[in-house]
């Protein structure tokens, strides 16, 4: 039973990774491919490292695919944040059809 | 004694991450590095690592912290149906732009919580914080460019939890 749900895990967890990856190439600028790259690969890879520890039971297999699914949760975003700031920092220009820029106001001061 | 609560937690998760999962043998080399890894580890970084240690053993706050992660997933989940659905539609409905939000939280990792949250739930990516509790959020769906408004669409849900667990 723990295998089958595995298994669904891991399938839910490909799927999230695919459907992340086609919105990198699909989105028109740096900031709005980073939300499709954090949010759906975080979740795709935890998901399936989860999936990987419930089929493997408990042991070393499944410590380790739970410790790497925390580290992803905490460095994903935090990866995200470094590269939207360095991003907009060296002077990448969001999309010609962005409503609205509060953060260069900020920058200007 | 924080060097040594860290030099504990870096030697516990490197014995995790080495445990030998073939034959069962325990290495002696690898336990070595490890230590000295850990040493290395605990000596330079114990000053950036979070200075609340009262939040790790209050039960108050771990019981907030286990309530806080079921409704963070729920978000997660729903935050990532909502980017998919944006990312296979022929049109692409997105709007995208930079709003300004405010938090009332105090603490460093209270403010990291809520930053890493931001950007792991609905449409939402943190981009820079200011010193004075303002953050810069990328929204993918522009609903209200308004402080006070974009702060109900985007941090009120969490900084609820976060004022419990982490002030």
């Amino acid at each position: 039973m723990t295998d089958i749900i595995g298994y669904i895990m891991m399938v839910i967890g490909v799927m999230f990774d695919i459907f992340g990856c086609i919105g990198l190439v699909r989105f028109p600028d740096v900031y709005n491919r980073l939300q499709a790259a954090t949010k759906c690969v975080t979740l795709g890879t935890v998901v399936l490292l989860v999936g990987v520890a419930l089929i493997c039971g408990w042991g070393p297999m499944s410590a380790k695919a739970i410790i790497c699914a925390g580290f992803i949760l905490i460095t994903s975003p935090t990866a995200a944040h470094a590269i939207a700031k360095g991003a907009y920092a060296s002077g990448v220009e969001l999309w010609e059809k962005s409503v609205v820029d509060k953060y260069a106001e900020e920058i200007e001061k | 004694m924080r060097r040594l609560i860290y030099f504990v937690l870096a030697f516990l998760i490197w014995i995790l991450l080495t445990w030998p999962s073939v034959d069962g043998k325990i290495d002696v080399q690898v336990v070595v590095a490890g230590l000295i890894a850990s040493v290395i580890v605990s000596v330079l970084f114990h000053e950036i690592l979070p200075k609340e240690h009262h939040i790790f053993i209050s039960p108050v706050r771990i019981f907030w912290f286990l309530v806080y992660v079921p409704v963070f997933f729920y978000y997660v989940i729903k935050a990532n149906l909502d980017v998919v659905y944006r990312a296979l539609h022929p049109k692409m409905p997105i709007k995208p732009g930079i709003v300004k939000i405010k938090t009332n939280l105090k603490t460093a990792s209270g403010i990291t919580a809520l930053a890493n949250s931001i950007t792991l739930t609905p449409g939402t990516l943190t981009v820079d914080l200011t010193d004075d509790g303002f953050l810069y959020v990328h929204w993918i769906n522009v609903k209200s460019d308004d402080i006070e408004e974009a702060t109900q669409f985007i941090g009120q849900r969490f900084e609820w939890f976060l004022k419990r667990i982490f002030e």
